[in-house]
């Protein structure tokens, strides 16, 4: 197992609060990393400083040996990053985006094309290619930022909340092609819903106030709580202070 | 380089998805005809030149190209696009020069549709070519300067609106500091603010361009301006790009 990414004391403060406190993990080839933790953990921010788009205050993050920081463009060559909330812009079609993208990506001619079709394909945007990204719902908005992030095939992929606005058969779609995709990748995706980690991931972190609480496997995770269900162990791991606070209160 | 031709193509494209791009050249070729004809004078004046026309474009670039700029990194912002952008394997100056090439094409498209003020004057006279191409080439470098101050300030914000006012007021100070309000106001006190406020004017160098006069010291100065201005224009964008 090589590991892709590696993260080393990752700190992030911002003026007055630590978003990101010393976080230190690795990802190997074939994993899928859950990333899990309340509102406001740092998980966003943990993936931008990962993606080289925020500046850490202190340690460092590489993808595939490449410093995110000394090093950007490989790392970005190696990255494929989905953004929270999919930014995409709105006025070009999907095409037009892909286009853009596979041109920046180093793609051209056929090759281009053949990649495009490929993650159109795998994203199933065949059905909107001409239409401007603006008129979409939202799941084929979360789907063209996806596609995005796929283009290059990429070693390594950061997807901050993939399935956020998906129905119910757009997320059985995608984890579907994340399962496909795993073995030859390693994956973060960062999500709410706590049985997307039970169908996809292989190992699963929790942060709360920037600090890892748990990292394990989904299986282990959920051993530690009687009733079995990621929902209880994810509440008691994550509530803990405040279950201290109010049962300390006479 | 070739990434910066592709940002400079999506951003050019940008300009025509919506009507931006209609808006403008419509606004900027009917405001140029009435203070040219109407306010300039250009037929009493008998003479067959377009100075008319050159001594008011300043003031309409000064209202008009804040318009072309806020959108360029204010809307990256709010729209979260700057995440994707930056995060794609480019660097930060590609991104500002190929969005600074789209403003500037923009440009030189609606100055090149004025060529009607070209047709007409040499209908009604033999004008003199030369000094008409000069006037443009200093019209391109003038547009260049404030299009790299309102890109540069567009990088500042995620308003739109402030991104325009603060581009209006910075294109301002660099039009109007050779001003004798502006010069006789700084020489009362310092002598010295005076002759540096007249030497970093866009507006007096360009006015050697309009009655032919193609100084290479003038093309340098407007070149290292833009030059500086994208500068700071990258520094803003890779020190407050997740702010």
């Amino acid at each position: 197992m090589t590991a892709l990414i590696e993260i080393e004391g990752l700190t992030k403060r911002f003026s007055g609060f630590t978003a990101v406190d010393g976080l230190s993990f690795t990802v190997a080839r074939g994993e899928v990393l859950g990333f899990l933790g309340p509102n406001g953990a740092g998980k966003s921010t943990t993936m931008r400083m990962l993606a080289g788009f925020v500046t850490p205050t202190a340690g460092t993050a590489r993808i595939c040996g490449h410093n995110v920081q000394d090093d950007p463009i490989a790392a970005r060559r190696a990255l494929g990053f989905l953004p929270e909330g999919a930014p995409t812009y709105p006025d070009m079609t999907t095409a037009a985006f892909l286009a853009f993208i596979a041109g920046i990506r180093g793609y051209r001619g056929a090759e281009a094309r053949a990649r495009i079709e490929r993650a159109v394909e795998a994203t199933q945007l065949g059905g909107v290619r001409e239409q401007r990204i603006e008129t979409l719902s939202k799941g084929f908005k979360r789907r063209v930022g996806l596609a995005q992030a796929l283009l290059h095939d990429p070693p390594v992929l950061v997807l901050d909340e993939p399935t956020d606005g998906l129905d119910p058969n757009q997320k059985h779609e995608m984890r579907a092609l994340i399962a496909r995709m795993a073995p030859e990748k390693a994956i973060i995706i960062s999500t709410h819903i706590l049985e997307e980690v039970d169908a996809v991931c292989t190992r699963a972190i929790i942060i709360a106030a920037g600090r890892i609480v748990a990292d394990a496997t989904p299986e282990a995770l959920e051993a530690l709580h009687p009733s079995g269900r990621l929902e209880d162990v994810f509440r008691r791991i994550t509530m803990a202070e405040i279950h201290i606070t109010t049962e300390s209160v006479p | 380089m070739r990434n910066t031709m592709l940002i400079a193509r999506r951003e050019f494209a940008a300009y025509f998805a919506t009507p931006v791009a209609v808006v403008f050249i419509v606004i900027f070729l009917v405001l140029q005809g009435v203070l040219t004809f109407n306010l300039g004078g250009f037929f009493d004046r008998n003479q067959a030149d377009l100075l008319p026309f050159f001594n008011f474009l300043p003031w309409v670039f000064l209202l008009l190209i804040p318009a072309l700029t806020m959108r360029l990194w204010a809307e990256e912002r709010r729209l979260g696009t700057i995440e994707l952008l930056l995060t794609l394997p480019i660097r930060e100056g590609e991104a500002v020069l190929g969005k600074f090439l789209a403003a500037w094409g923009f440009c030189a498209l609606a100055l090149a549709l004025t060529f009607p003020f070209v047709i007409t004057v040499n209908l009604l006279g033999n004008p003199d070519n030369g000094m008409i191409v000069a006037g443009y080439a200093g019209a391109l470098l003038l547009s260049g300067s404030f299009l790299a101050i309102g890109a540069a300030v567009s990088a500042l914000t995620r308003s739109q609106v402030i991104a325009f006012v603060l581009g209006v007021a910075a294109c301002f100070v660099f039009a109007a500091s050779a001003y004798p309000v502006v010069t006789d106001f700084l020489a009362q006190g310092t002598p010295v603010l005076a002759t540096i406020a007249r030497r970093i004017s866009l507006v007096e160098r360009f006015q050697s361009f309009t009655r032919g006069v193609i100084g290479l010291r003038d093309v340098i100065f407007y070149v290292s301006f833009i030059g500086f201005w994208l500068y700071l224009n990258t520094v803003i964008v890779e020190q407050r790009k997740a702010d």
